[in-house]
């Protein structure tokens, strides 16, 4: 490894580095504005000058590699003066309006001006305004204080893959644009936001709420779809003001979706913030006592096997672990997590987890997609494959509807009948797969939420098998879930489970046919609002959740639960990875923490669970689910059989989500969202010459 | 004074025809097969031993340029890219070449192109040179059906191509790095170096980037022999080259010249001399609008070569000397030069995108004398924090000028302030 010195200190740093990363090996900070770690480099802003010895100019840092034998002096006068000039050129046509500046206190430029701006103006021209951009719904702009970093433009031709935002204009009449005045088309633009240094790209829902040194930052996890991106939530008081990414290499890496930045207003509107009760067909307010004891009575007086309970997509692990310990303690055997109905196999670990991991996607180098969008079900997988694709060497197909993943891909086919010509080797991309190193199969809820799901799941295994996907040191069956419970539910064995006497217990569509026949008279619904209410029949609904949609429209009884961001709570992404939640904020009125509000029904039906803390609930539920006792990590699943072979039927399979701004209680109940909803249903319709 | 014999460009004033016959009349692709069996390395040795200088205004070796690029190929081919981007103020060399002398370089390109072992060539031209690029087109024509291009060009055994392309107006694009990014089809700025052209240009593949003037006196000078050249002008700077003389001269015209030329000598001799006589000059810009002013004091003495332009703070640039004389508003000359600058920049880097629109700002007030003359300190100052601190050279052309006007015209701009400031006090008085 290449010798440099930076100020003085020898050191080692790998060849191909930087002058910046060796600064930064050797702990000096550099200051910098274009220069970000996941994208190209630039090198245009100049704030990263350096001397470098036998260099009669100061060099840009974040560009230079590391030469052999390299001095590098970083606090010397000519360093000073050259950022000085820097700091004073960035400043000179940058308004000052930084007490009305959202950026404010979090801002690159306002800090590192402490370090080396001018205290006073030599400008004495006129300032430069330009006018602000229409970005979309979700960025605000404030194009005068744009200091043409070009991190966004990069973040969104490299990252994101949608060259929507670009530079036009030449010298100082270069402006950053969406060039036709139209929303950034991508599901990860907010990241621009939090990359841009200054106030020029500004959250528009988070406009002029709050400070940042006034919020309450709680790290925590997010559960707008299955990835579990890791973010903090900034909440001011009893309300979520921001959502942002945290770093976690493994997961998110630091992007998050614009469903998990921007959904959080959904907090506040349809809240379930008291217990209700129906009452000659009307739903009342009600006191806790009331509803605990018409809960209980209509639980005591129904028989084990005529009640069932249905774990909803947004359900944290403690909550669903109580629910099933109490249900189970009343003999019910009917219990699902799994509403859309996915044909997933609970008792195969393996079966149902991205077994690769999401970063694994970086070692693949050749993709096999099976019914399923990773853009609209977890734009964070689908970034990371198109990281993959920008890396080069890289073979991507995928059977079911055709997809804009924003790099290009092969389409196989559109339903089971192709997945059963690879398995026969009829196709030529099967033998892709097979010469592959690394190869992968995502298959997605799309291929499995179907009345054969199962057969597809098991000739995906063999495709798996026959095709080298799962070996020594590598397993490339994923399975991409898009609700945040799912895995939790199913590594909590939330699923019908079989009698002594070999009788199932019913699954979603067991349940509501039950219900409908009336052989199931009791149906709890943590959390659930996407299963169909209408085939609910005379069943007593007893609903617990945060928000009044579908669920809670239907429910006799109504327990008002918390949202993610209220309580602490495990998660489980669709990695199989183990994450904790943390409150962020408390829940509203009288609603309670889930597990609480389980633990508390236990009681009054005198079947007391045996925890009376989440500490004992989470030994509790580690000790009888072990996956649950190791926390942020992946643990390797054992490979077996799983999936029934059978016949599939012909139709292609579906993509499980078409409106990817609305996929919950939560963001539907969210303005943002539905305006995002709104440009993209008015994107899709042809316009102008094709209309 | 450079004598007949020795001219390169002989066909410079468009005197005779453009076309192959003539070109051949002139000596032209003579021999050039035989030149190209010399061997890659013995033309690059060749060419290193003549000391030519790249004629773009850098002055940096076109042989060891070429040396540069690799000899075996990593799978990657090699390009030639020919700068004829020609845009920077007072130059219109490469314009004559091109349309009175194309073969010229159509001839250098394919024995550059040999030496560096590259597969094909491409002519960065001007947008607004559009005759230039029809002659241009032409004469490749006629190379191609003449067999001195194309598949075993000039029956040596190697196929080369060549390709005119036309720019779209942006002074930038004549910068070598902006110019590959255009000729990718992207928008014209300047690429970081680290990596240079030679490593990873066009395409990411290994790239030369030459002027045309140098690529141009190439097959001249294999034919004639490197101790030719290097005979004429001074140690360092030698050869001849193509001098633009521009502006308050009685006859502005382009002429070859030997390098080392007397700056008065040059305009005397060949411009017809200065408007109203040699002491009606008041000052010279001797390397196109991005090199320091000269007063008259420097003019009468100094040499027209890289050297000793360097000597006196100024460079000898693309060779397009502006004569200015007393009747010449220097400030306002100065101020036009930075507001091309201005328009000129590519917006990436901050010194230059912000800084340039300062300094012209700065400069227009100064036409006037509405300012202080602390306020030339701070130009002073603005154009060093420019200079040097940005990706590409723009930004020192941009602050050149005004450090020259600082440096020998101080006195004027002072006095224009002081007659600003008591014109204010009188119309205050009144």
């Amino acid at each position: 490894m290449p010798k440099v010195t930076v100020d003085g200190t020898e050191l080692e740093i790998a060849a191909g580095s930087t002058v910046l990363q060796a600064c930064e090996v050797a702990g000096v900070e550099i200051p910098r504005f274009c220069y970000h770690e996941r994208l190209s480099i630039a090198g245009n802003c100049r704030m990263c000058l350096v001397e470098v010895e036998k260099s009669p100019k100061p060099v840009a840092s974040c560009a230079m590699p590391i030469n052999e034998g390299m001095v590098i002096k970083t606090d010397t006068p000519m360093v000073h003066k050259a950022r000085k000039g820097v700091m004073e050129m960035l400043l000179i046509n940058h308004p000052l309006d930084c007490p009305i500046c959202d950026q404010g206190g979090e801002c690159d430029l306002q800090d590192q001006a402490l370090g080396y701006g001018f205290d006073k103006s030599r400008y004495s021209e006129n300032k430069r305004a330009v006018k602000d951009k229409n970005f979309g719904p979700l960025i605000e702009t404030h194009m005068t204080r744009c200091i043409h970093c070009t991190r966004c433009v990069r973040f969104s031709t490299e990252v994101a893959g949608v060259p929507d935002i670009g530079a036009i204009g030449r010298g100082e009449h270069m402006e950053i644009t969406t060039y036709l005045d139209a929303a950034v088309g991508s599901e990860m633009s907010g990241n621009v936001i939090d990359l841009c240094p200054v106030g020029a790209l500004v959250s528009k829902p988070y406009a002029f709420t709050a400070r940042p040194w006034e919020l309450k930052k709680t790290e925590s996890i997010d559960v707008m779809d299955a990835v579990g991106s890791n973010i903090r939530i900034d909440a001011r008081g009893p309300e979520v003001m921001r959502v942002l990414p945290r770093l976690n290499e493994d997961v998110n890496e630091e992007w998050i979706s614009d469903k998990t930045r921007f959904a959080y207003d959904g907090l506040k509107r349809q809240r379930l913030d008291r217990p209700y009760l129906r009452e000659n067909g009307k739903l009342r307010e009600a006191t806790w006592d009331e509803v605990f004891l018409a809960v209980s009575a209509k639980l005591k007086a129904t028989a084990g096997d005529k009640i069932a309970a249905i774990a909803g997509d947004l359900a944290d692990a403690e909550s669903m672990y109580a629910l099933k310990e109490l249900f189970v303690s009343l003999g019910s055997k009917n219990l699902d997590c799994r509403q859309d109905g996915a044909k997933l196999d609970a008792t195969s670990r393996a079966s149902y987890i991205f077994n690769s991991g999401i970063a694994g996607i970086e070692q693949a180098d050749v993709v096999l997609l099976i019914g399923t969008n990773p853009r609209l079900e977890a734009p964070i997988v689908n970034a990371r494959l198109r990281k993959r694709y920008l890396m080069g060497g890289f073979k991507i197909a995928s059977i079911g509807p055709a997809l804009d993943l924003s790099f290009p891909l092969e389409s196989l086919g559109a339903g089971p009948q192709t997945l059963s010509d690879l398995a026969a080797g009829k196709h030529g991309f099967a033998e892709a797969l097979k010469a592959a190193k690394n190869p992968m199969i995502i298959v997605g809820q799309g291929a499995l939420a179907r009345a054969d799901g199962s057969a597809v799941l098991a000739a995906a295994r063999k495709l798996a098998e026959a095709s080298g996907v799962v070996k020594d040191g590598w397993n490339g069956f994923n399975v991409l879930h898009t609700a945040a419970s799912r895995v939790g539910g199913l590594d909590l064995g939330f699923v019908p489970s079989l009698n002594k006497d070999g009788q199932g217990g019913r699954d979603v569509a067991g349940i509501l046919e039950g219900a409908q026949s009336g052989a199931v008279e009791v149906v709890y619904l943590l959390g659930a609002d996407e299963i169909d209410n209408t085939k609910l029949g005379k069943a007593f609904v007893i609903y617990q959740g945060h928000h009044g949609d579908a669920g809670a429209h239907r429910a006799d009884v109504i327990l008002p639960g918390a949202a993610y961001t209220e309580k602490d709570g495990t998660y489980v992404n669709t990695e199989g990875r183990v994450q904790r939640a943390k409150r962020a904020a408390f829940p509203l009125g009288e609603a309670r923490e889930d597990w609480k509000i389980v633990r508390a029904l236990s009681q009054v039906i005198g079947k007391t669970l045996p925890f009376d803390s989440i500490q004992q609930l989470r030994a509790k539920m580690a000790a009888a689910h072990p996956t649950f006792a190791t926390l942020d990590a992946l643990l390797p699943a054992t490979w077996g059989s799983f999936g029934q072979e059978g016949s599939m039927d012909g139709a292609a399979f579906r993509t499980p989500i078409s409106n990817f701004y609305m996929t919950d209680p939560i963001s539907r109940a969210s303005v943002t969202m539905a305006k995002c909803a709104e440009v993209q249903s008015s994107r899709s319709k042809d316009t102008g010459t094709h209309g | 004074m450079l004598s007949d014999k020795d001219r390169i460009f002989t066909n410079l004033y468009g005197q005779q025809d453009f076309r192959l016959a003539a070109a051949r009349a002139r000596g032209d692709w003579d021999g050039t097969k035989e030149i190209l069996a010399r061997g890659r390395d013995a033309i690059i040795e060749e060419m290193k031993k003549s000391g030519l200088r790249g004629r773009g205004g850098a002055g940096f070796p076109t042989g060891l340029k070429w040396s540069f690029m690799p000899k075996q190929s990593d799978g990657r081919p090699s390009y030639l890219v020919v700068n004829a981007d020609e845009g920077e103020p007072g130059t219109c060399k490469d314009r004559d070449m091109m349309r009175h002398d194309p073969h010229k370089l159509i001839e250098g390109c394919l024995i550059a192109g040999f030496a560096i072992n590259a597969v094909a060539g491409y002519i960065y031209i001007r947008g607004e040179f559009y005759r230039e690029a029809e002659n241009l087109q032409i004469a490749i024509d006629e190379a191609y059906a003449a067999g001195l291009l194309g598949k075993n060009a000039c029956g040596s055994g190697y196929d080369y191509d060549l390709f005119v392309h036309r720019g779209a107006g942006a002074y930038i694009c004549g910068e070598e790095t902006a110019l590959i990014e255009s000729l990718e089809g992207k928008k014209g700025q300047p690429r970081l170096k680290p990596p240079f052209p030679a490593g990873a240009g066009l395409y990411g593949c290994p790239t030369t980037v030459n002027n045309v003037e140098s690529i141009a006196v190439a097959p001249t000078i294999l034919r004639r022999g490197a101790s030719w050249f290097a005979g004429l002008g001074r140690p360092n700077n030698v050869g001849t080259k193509v001098f633009c003389i521009s502006g308050h001269v009685n006859k502005p015209c382009n002429v070859e010249e030997e390098m080392g030329i007397p700056l008065k000598e040059l305009i005397e001799k060949h411009a017809g001399g200065v408007r109203g006589g040699w002491d009606n000059l008041l000052a010279v810009v001797p390397g196109g609008s991005s090199v320091p002013i000269l007063p008259k004091s420097i003019c009468d003495t100094v040499l027209m070569d890289f050297d000793s332009l360097k000597e006196v703070k100024s460079g000898l640039g693309t060779a397009a000397v502006i004569v200015m004389d007393k009747s010449t508003d220097v400030v306002k000359a100065i101020a036009r030069f930075s507001k091309f600058y201005m328009h000129e920049s590519c917006g990436q880097c901050t010194p230059c995108r912000e800084g340039t629109g300062w300094l012209w700002r700065v400069m227009e007030r100064m036409v006037k004398g509405n300012a202080t003359s602390g306020e030339i300190d701070m130009l002073e100052e603005v154009s060093r924090e420019i200079e040097g601190h940005t990706i590409c050279a723009l930004g020192d052309a941009a602050a050149w000028p005004v450090q020259g006007l600082i440096r020998h015209f101080r006195p004027v701009m002072e006095a224009r302030i002081a007659a600003y400031r008591s014109g204010l006090q009188r119309s205050a008085a009144e």
